[in-house]
């Protein structure tokens, strides 16, 4: 992307549960308005990587940068006000279950705006149209399909209009065409609202339709092989592991 | 169906045939390859083992199990496998089974942990969910203090919804329980104090034992299991489900949303509840004495509204209160702590109900010798 600029910086990150060593060195950039995929075999630490990011779990040592402002290394108000600009689709929607989707989707409103409750409806509302789930306000997450869970919890991630969206795994459990329309709607919205989007997947399909930016981390190493373009590392990346990965195991 | 046969032919020194004849089914009797392996392992052992399977019938997994336990032996004794005698199927069965070497170190070693060691383990384990509790209750206060300012975030009407749950949909269990609670004691009463003709006072123990403690006692343990339990599988199964996760991601306080409006739930229904247990109770205890003893309704009420004292009464409202957080804590904590899977959240309602109900008996009798040494 032409005069890019960097949104998010890792410099030396490293993760650990108590004793155990996740991964470490993490060092990568992701530009404005990239689509970046976090990517690597099966626990490997793709979705600690992604808690890390958005304020989940204290990172061992190092540190995540937004826009050259320390993330962990700043006060607990200040992490706070920098948590509002994100917006995290988790991996099952988790959709508050006691609430409708107009209530799921109202309640950061309610709290960070000064909107009357006919607006936040109305706000919600339009969310919801742009996942293509209108008409659903009043439902219950219980009784919506797990495709469209995905999609509410879209229109929950999108409520306050973050800068970065994050996605663990959007793609798993839903059939390809749903996977599909899901991958056309995170590209759709990131062209329409410019926002940085960071998504855990392994799905081959996925990170060459929207990825431009990528970190691969290695279970084995425990630190990362290689960060860039998804399709050129597929081409051209020196490491026997990240092309055999990238091309579903089947390199020369 | 044919009866499975395994029959070892020597054809020299190099070379050991194996016969498969018959049906070789999983759930049918097969022979033993034990005999196969240990041949393998004999000084004089074959070079290599190969398989004839001419008059091999029908076959599955028996069949399979069998020849993986041979191509076992035979690796470990540096012995080859002729499986071309085999049929295709079983072949390939057997080279996908050997495909993946085992990973190394994922086979888990059993060791048997010395005495020293488990005691250490379990004293470390019982210090940090000691420290886990002592966070959650500390994190607890600020957001009571937060709660009681109107800065907290929580939805007026889950609120609403979590004092129904507590206050009037107990009230059937409450008073079912408390109403047979006084009966009991009125037996017991009458049985005892009729012996010294005393038997009137069985209005006495029966309105100041529900009033002072009984009441506050039952009803705690009745929402220990009824409320306590539902905080923490709710609360645990949003931790599962990662809805706490979400929660905290949109910087909204897990504990102001999800427990403090619990908390004061019970806080505000216990003493309630109580109070009408202990109505019920005295009313159970009229029931048993009108009808064993010889005294008229208006008697026994007098001799009831006589020995409760406002102390007694404000006794057992306090109690009822702390029973109440007792409870809601053990509750919310516990889901909070939930791991991460659907056994974890069977796991976590029975430690809160375990815990309320533990926490309850102990802090009664700490209260009881409290109100004694005081001289309520």
């Amino acid at each position: 992307m032409e005069n890019a600029q960097a949104h998010i910086t890792a410099e030396d990150l490293t993760m650990a549960y108590g004793d155990f060593l996740i991964q470490k060195d993490l060092n990568f950039t992701i530009n404005r308005g990239d689509v970046f995929i976090i990517m690597g075999g099966s626990g490997c630490g793709k979705s600690t990587l992604l808690k890390i990011m958005i304020g989940l779990k204290t990172p061992a040592t190092g540190d995540v940068f937004y826009d050259k402002e320390p993330f962990w290394a700043s006060s607990d108000a200040e992490r706070e006000l920098t948590k509002r600009k994100f917006g995290t689709l988790f991996q099952s929607g988790a959709l508050w279950s006691s609430m409708t989707l107009a209530e799921n989707i109202g309640l950061a409103l309610e709290q960070y705006t000064g909107l009357g409750a006919a607006e936040i409806r109305e706000v919600a509302a339009y969310k919801l149209m742009l996942v293509g789930l209108a008409g659903f306000e009043d439902y219950y997450p219980n009784e919506i399909s797990g495709g469209m869970k995905k999609r509410a919890g879209l229109a929950r991630a999108m409520a306050l209009d973050p800068d970065i969206l994050f996605f663990d795994e959007p793609s798993a459990g839903l059939d390809p065409i749903s996977a599909k329309l899901l991958d056309d709607l995170i590209l759709e919205l990131r062209e329409s609202l410019g926002t940085t989007v960071v998504i855990v997947t392994h799905e081959l399909a996925s990170i060459f339709a929207i990825g431009n930016n990528s970190v691969f981390l290695d279970p084995v190493t425990k630190t990362q092989l290689a960060t860039g373009n998804p399709v050129e590392m597929r081409d051209h990346h020196p490491n026997f592991d990240v092309r055999n990965f990238l091309q579903r195991g089947e390199a020369a | 169906m044919t009866k499975a046969a395994l029959q070892l032919n020597d054809s020299g020194q190099d070379s050991l045939l194996l016969s498969l004849s018959g049906d070789w089914l999983l759930d049918a009797e097969r022979p033993d390859p034990d005999e196969v392996i240990s041949r393998l392992g004999q000084a004089s052992k074959p070079k290599s083992v190969a398989f004839n399977s001419e008059d091999l019938g029908e076959w599955d997994t028996g069949l399979v199990k069998t020849l993986i336990a041979i191509v076992q032996g035979a690796h470990e004794n540096g012995v080859d496998i002729d499986a071309s005698g085999l049929p295709t199927g079983a072949q390939r069965l057997v080279a996908l089974a050997f495909a993946v070497e085992e990973r190394e170190g994922a086979r888990r070693v059993f060791r048997k942990e010395s005495f020293l060691e488990e005691l250490g383990k379990n004293v470390m384990s019982g210090l940090a969910s000691g420290r886990e509790l002592l966070t959650f209750t500390g994190e607890l206060v600020l957001s009571c203090g937060r709660f009681l300012r109107g800065k907290a975030t929580y939805l007026r009407s889950d609120a609403t919804q979590y004092i129904q749950e507590a206050g009037a949909e107990a009230f059937p269990i409450v008073s079912l329980i408390c109403f047979l609670i006084g009966m009991i004691f009125a037996f017991v009463g009458v049985m005892q104090l009729k012996l010294f003709g005393a038997g009137i006072y069985t209005a006495d123990l029966v309105a100041v034992a529900m009033v002072r403690e009984m009441s506050a006692i039952m009803c705690g343990i009745i929402m220990a299991g009824r409320t306590g339990a539902a905080y923490a599988a709710q609360i645990g199964t949003m931790k599962v489900n990662e809805e706490v996760d979400a929660l905290t991601t949109l910087g909204m306080n897990p504990t102001d949303f999800l427990v403090t409006p619990r908390v004061f739930a019970l806080i505000v229904m216990m003493p309630l509840l109580t109070v009408y247990g202990s109505l019920m109770g005295i009313l159970g205890g009229t029931l048993v004495g009108l009808s064993m003893l010889d005294v008229t309704l208006v008697q026994y009420i007098e001799q009831t509204l006589q020995s409760v004292h406002l102390n007694s009464l404000f006794g057992g409202l306090f109690k009822s209160v702390v029973y109440g957080i007792l409870v809601a804590v053990a509750g919310c904590q516990q889901g909070m702590a939930c791991g991460n899977s659907a056994l974890a959240v069977g796991q976590c309602t029975t430690k809160a109900v375990v815990m309320g109900i533990v926490l309850i008996v102990v802090s009664a009798s700490i209260l009881t010798v409290i109100y004694i040494n005081l001289g309520i």
